[in-house]
């Protein structure tokens, strides 16, 4: 790969430690140890996924161009200059708005609801768009401001942040609604908001919770939250994915049925087996020790985002890596307590793992933006 | 764009920024890493603290238990015809759990093939009995190919529908067993919440039981013993393979001593009457026919009979599902003339010598009443025991009978077997009646009249037999007193079925010789009330012809059958055994409002001893 004049940065002196591998990658933009953990965590997903699907080939190979496309974006990504992203994400933040108020107005349904604007030939989906937009959007907010926020900058943060959300919740996706305005608060709560606040937030959704179930929630959602209470009670209906589920990770047991025999998932007793609920055929097939394994991927991953967070020199990328390492692991931790039946059902992939396409190059593209975070920082050094 | 506000960023603090992100990313990873600690305790608890219950729950998701009918033994005739024979047929099941709209799935069914609104109905019903889960209820009995190929190809869109090739009861030979066979029907309710734990998993797989006949009385060793299976099913309940397999234990066939030419012979002769036959080898105490007739085809209730057929059998007047073989009670009239004669003699009342004058009525003492004979004006002067048989004279046993008295009688009768159940291996037998004084005191509260004795010595008055019991008594007479209990088995599985002594009845020698001459003068004599039977006999034949009212005549009338709805006219009777000398088969035939014994039943006698001699040349001409 040729990489034109302006994408050349200089090392520091102090770095030589690292030798000349280290000049390398810091040239293509590439964080290796992110790197390794990603083709480590895409690997395992491939495998599970492939046992998930009935072992089916086609499935993989479809799953295994998606990482391809997903992973030269990330590459693609990881080559911006993160000043550049700075100053475009007000325009990334209003053409997304735009989009999303379309597919309310023109948008594609399926299932019920309308989450895609049809291009001729392709279907896109605005609020995957607008998973990189508005912490890219709320953290170049704050990075004008001075830090700890006042609480008219909180306030316009929330504006920012809630504007999508609610579209997003408009189509009714509450499940991505709430997904995305967790990027966006963590990016607030990164950049210092008051504790004060975030009790006094915390204490509000405690009393509210009463009123809301009386007054607020409709009977399908109130059903749901039964559901994760007493998954029993309701054996053929909603709580079947539950039950299904958690019996698949039980009966798993320490060591697992070995890779391929499940017969939870193989026999087809679990639903939405290669999708959201693909980390049960992990748990049965492989047992604790797959998902500890798993976890420690997972946990990996995350702990190189928030180095990178850590060691970046300016707050509009530390904001940013720091949202997209939290908020990839509020995926990882909504999907994986979903499944074992600690949090509602809540259609949420698992990261790198799930059967996926938009959702992967999304993901993949947020990993580009670390990856040019933490290759950035240097130049701000010298 | 420019930020309201860009122009602050020279003034941050960008130490004091630093230093508050790193707090907040190192509490955030804090967190991070206490949340996964709180995923891992779940994932632990899951998968090792509560291991067991998931993996027994993951195991019955999958793993069913199917029961494995056993298939029903088979019963054969003497001859190893089929009687009762095991069909494939298709049954069309619905798994109501693996329906997700089970309206839904019953509707596309009655677009495809025809259901009625009794199947769906019944189907409806039985889903609502105990049952197991995942257990196939079936809906439509016997599909046809084009049913099956219908519902083949609509596979994809049926849920939880299966079809399954099962064996049906089939009678080969239609009505002409149906009294004795029986057949079996579909287990319903009552019979269901009857069964206790065992038996009920005996019958899991199987549909049907015995309902009357040999299929109920055998039904514990037609049955057999019901195997399993454990089958692997994915979550459609598609059958993925079988783990374990034991082997259902097939009944035990039935191999009975009725033979189907006999029994053939017999319901010809009574086509288009209403009448039984029953035939016993003396020697064994095995039926060898038993026609109750009219009957009806037992193939109709296999499934479960449609109501227009059911109502047609139970209200027909002929009443064609009354077996009356063993539920008939009719008074034996003369038939029973034999039997008290060796009771008389034995009683020492009568002998050989003994004779009376018969003018054709017979008084007592202090009693106004008119016994009659049948024969108006008498049999005449020394009318003794033989020509009393013979001929079949009223006013003899008249006379006998006020010697001998009820109490003499009675036990003598008793045991030939009359006014109790002969026991015999089908259920719903009759007892008769066979009166007492002791009887009458018990059940009318009234004393016994000598009258009563003079009625009872004719075969009227109270005395009630079955023909079966009947059969048994001739049966008894010809083998000189061996009362054997009868049996329509003769085989079980291999095990043979033993003969049965009830009663060896001690009579002099001399007087059954004696007894049986006067029977055999029945028919061979000239003055024989069935002699016209024995036209171009070809062996000696003993009988007795009977005549039962079936209306009380008063005393001034006369009985006259124009004057009477056929349905009033008197039962025929007609027992009989042959040969004389070696008596092999004896017989006991009524037919109802046949009016003469000897015209309307002796005939048939002839017919049954006639081809049950040429089957047994035919078979010991065979190599």
């Amino acid at each position: 790969m040729k990489l034109s004049q302006d994408f050349v940065r200089r090392l520091p002196d102090s770095r030589h430690h690292f030798g000349r591998q280290q000049g390398l990658w810091q040239r293509l933009h590439i964080d290796p140890i992110l790197l390794l953990i990603l083709l480590a965590l895409t690997c395992f997903g491939l495998v599970v996924l492939y046992s998930a699907s009935g072992q089916s080939e086609s499935m993989v190979k479809r799953q295994f161009v998606f990482f391809s496309i997903a992973y030269c974006v990330m590459f693609v990504v990881a080559q911006l200059d993160m000043q550049m992203v700075r100053r475009w994400s007000p325009w990334l933040y209003v053409g997304g708005i735009i989009l999303l108020m379309l597919v309310i107005l023109v948008g594609v349904g399926a299932k019920g609801a309308q989450r895609w604007i049809s291009l001729g030939v392709v279907r896109f989906q605005p609020s995957e768009a607008m998973k990189i937009a508005v912490p890219v959007m709320t953290a170049a907010y704050f990075s004008t401001r001075s830090l700890p926020p006042k609480f008219t900058d909180i306030v316009v943060s929330m504006i920012i942040i809630m504007l999508p959300a609610v579209l997003i919740f408009m189509q009714p996706d509450l499940g991505t609604a709430i997904l995305i305005a967790a990027s966006g608060i963590i990016v607030v709560f990164m950049a210092g908001l008051p504790w004060r606040y975030i009790f006094g937030s915390l204490a509000m959704v405690g009393i509210s919770i009463w009123p809301m179930w009386h007054w607020v929630m409709k009977d399908y959602q109130k059903q749901r939250v039964l559901t994760l209470l007493d998954p029993e009670a309701d054996r053929l209906g909603a709580g079947w994915n539950i039950i299904q589920s958690k019996t698949a990770i039980g009966s798993g047991g320490l060591h697992g049925k070995g890779l391929f025999n499940g017969t939870q998932s193989q026999l087809d007793f679990l639903p939405e087996s290669h999708t959201d609920f693909i980390i049960a055929v992990m748990a049965e097939e492989l047992g604790l020790i797959g998902v500890i394994f798993l976890l420690s991927l997972y946990l990996l991953l995350i702990a190189r985002g928030l180095h990178i967070a850590w060691t970046s020199q300016n707050t509009f990328n530390r904001l940013l890596a720091g949202s997209i390492t939290l908020t990839f692991f509020v995926y990882v931790f909504v999907n994986i307590g979903m499944v074992a039946g600690m949090l509602p059902v809540v259609g949420v992939p698992l990261p790198l793992v799930s059967l996926g396409g938009t959702s992967i190059v999304t993901l993949m593209t947020s990993f580009g933006l670390l990856m040019a975070i933490a290759t950035e920082k240097k130049k701000v050094v010298a | 764009m420019m930020w309201a506000g860009e122009q602050l960023h020279q003034f941050k603090d960008h130490h004091r920024e630093a230093r508050v992100f790193a707090v907040r990313a190192a509490i955030s990873f804090l967190m991070v890493v206490a949340l996964f600690g709180v995923l891992l305790a779940r994932y632990y608890r899951l998968q090792v603290t509560d291991h067991e219950v998931y993996a027994t729950r993951s195991d019955r998701n999958r793993i069913h238990v199917r029961p494995i009918p056993p298939n029903r033994g088979l019963i054969y005739d003497a001859q190893g015809q089929l009687l009762a024979d095991n069909r494939p047929t298709f049954t069309l099941s619905v798994v109501s759990e693996r329906t997700s709209n089970l309206e839904q799935t019953l509707d596309h069914l009655a677009n495809l093939i025809e259901v009625s609104e009794r199947d769906r109905e019944n189907f409806l019903k039985r889903l609502r009995q105990r049952r197991r889960p995942f257990e196939a209820v079936p809906l439509r009995y016997r599909l046809t190919e084009e049913e099956i190929s219908r519902i083949a190809v609509n596979e994809f869109e049926l849920e939880g529908v299966e079809i399954e090739a099962q064996l049906t009861r089939a009678y080969p030979k239609g009505a002409l067993f149906a009294h004795t066979v029986g057949y079996v029907g579909r287990i319903n309710e009552r019979e269901l919440s009857s069964f206790d734990q065992a038996t009920y998993e005996r019958y899991s797989g199987t549909h049907s039981i015995g309902k009357i006949g040999l299929e109920r009385y055998y039904e514990s060793e037609l049955l057999g013993q019901v195997g399993s299976e454990n089958i692997e099913t994915n979550a459609h309940g598609r059958v993925l393979r079988t783990l374990e397999f034991t082997d259902p234990q097939p009944g035990k066939d039935l191999y009975l001593f009725l033979d189907s030419r006999l029994q053939q012979v017999a319901v010809d002769q009574l086509a288009g009457r209403r009448g039984s036959v029953v035939a016993i080898d003396v020697k064994t105490g095995g039926v060898l026919a038993m026609v109750s007739a009219p009957a009806y085809d037992p193939n109709l209730f296999v499934n479960g009979i449609s109501y227009k057929d059911y109502r047609a059998l139970n209200e027909s007047r002929d009443l064609p599902l009354f077996n009356r073989s063993i539920q008939g009670q009719y008074p034996p009239g003369s038939t029973i003339k034999p039997m008290l004669g060796l009771g008389g003699l034995e009683a020492g009342v009568v002998d050989f010598d003994t004779h009376i004058f018969d003018p054709g009525y017979y008084q007592l003492e202090n009693d106004e009443r008119l016994y009659r004979d049948w024969k108006k004006g008498g049999h005449g002067r020394r009318v003794d025991l033989r020509q009393a048989i013979v001929e079949s004279c009223d006013t003899f046993f008249y006379d006998m009978a006020f010697r001998m008295g009820v109490d003499s009688m009675h036990p003598f009768g008793d045991k030939f077997g009359l006014g109790e159940r002969t026991r015999l291996d089908i259920p719903s037998e009759r007892p008769g009646l066979w009166p007492s004084r002791e009887w009458k005191e018990r059940v009318r509260g009234l004393h016994w009249f000598p009258g009563d004795s003079l009625n009872i010595s004719i075969g009227q008055g109270d005395v009630l037999t079955t023909p079966l019991q009947l059969a048994v008594m001739t049966a008894t007479i010809a083998s000189r007193g061996t009362h054997l209990r009868p049996r329509l088995v003769k085989q079980l599985g291999d095990q043979p079925t033993e003969r049965e002594v009830v009663d060896q009845i001690e009579v002099q020698p001399q007087y059954w010789d004696y007894v049986h001459s006067a029977m055999e003068g029945v028919v061979h004599s000239a003055r024989g009330t069935a002699h016209r039977i024995s036209r171009g006999i070809g062996y000696k034949m003993a009988g007795k012809s009977g005549t039962a009212q079936v209306v009380g005549i008063a005393q001034d009338e006369e009985y006259d059958a124009d004057k009477l709805d056929e349905r009033q006219w008197d039962h025929a009777l007609f027992i009989g055994f042959a040969p004389v000398e070696d008596p092999q088969i004896a017989v006991a035939i009524i037919v109802e409002n046949g009016e003469h014994g000897s015209s309307a039943a002796g005939p048939i006698a002839r017919e049954v001893f006639d081809t049950y001699f040429a089957m047994q040349a035919e078979d010991n001409a065979k190599p």
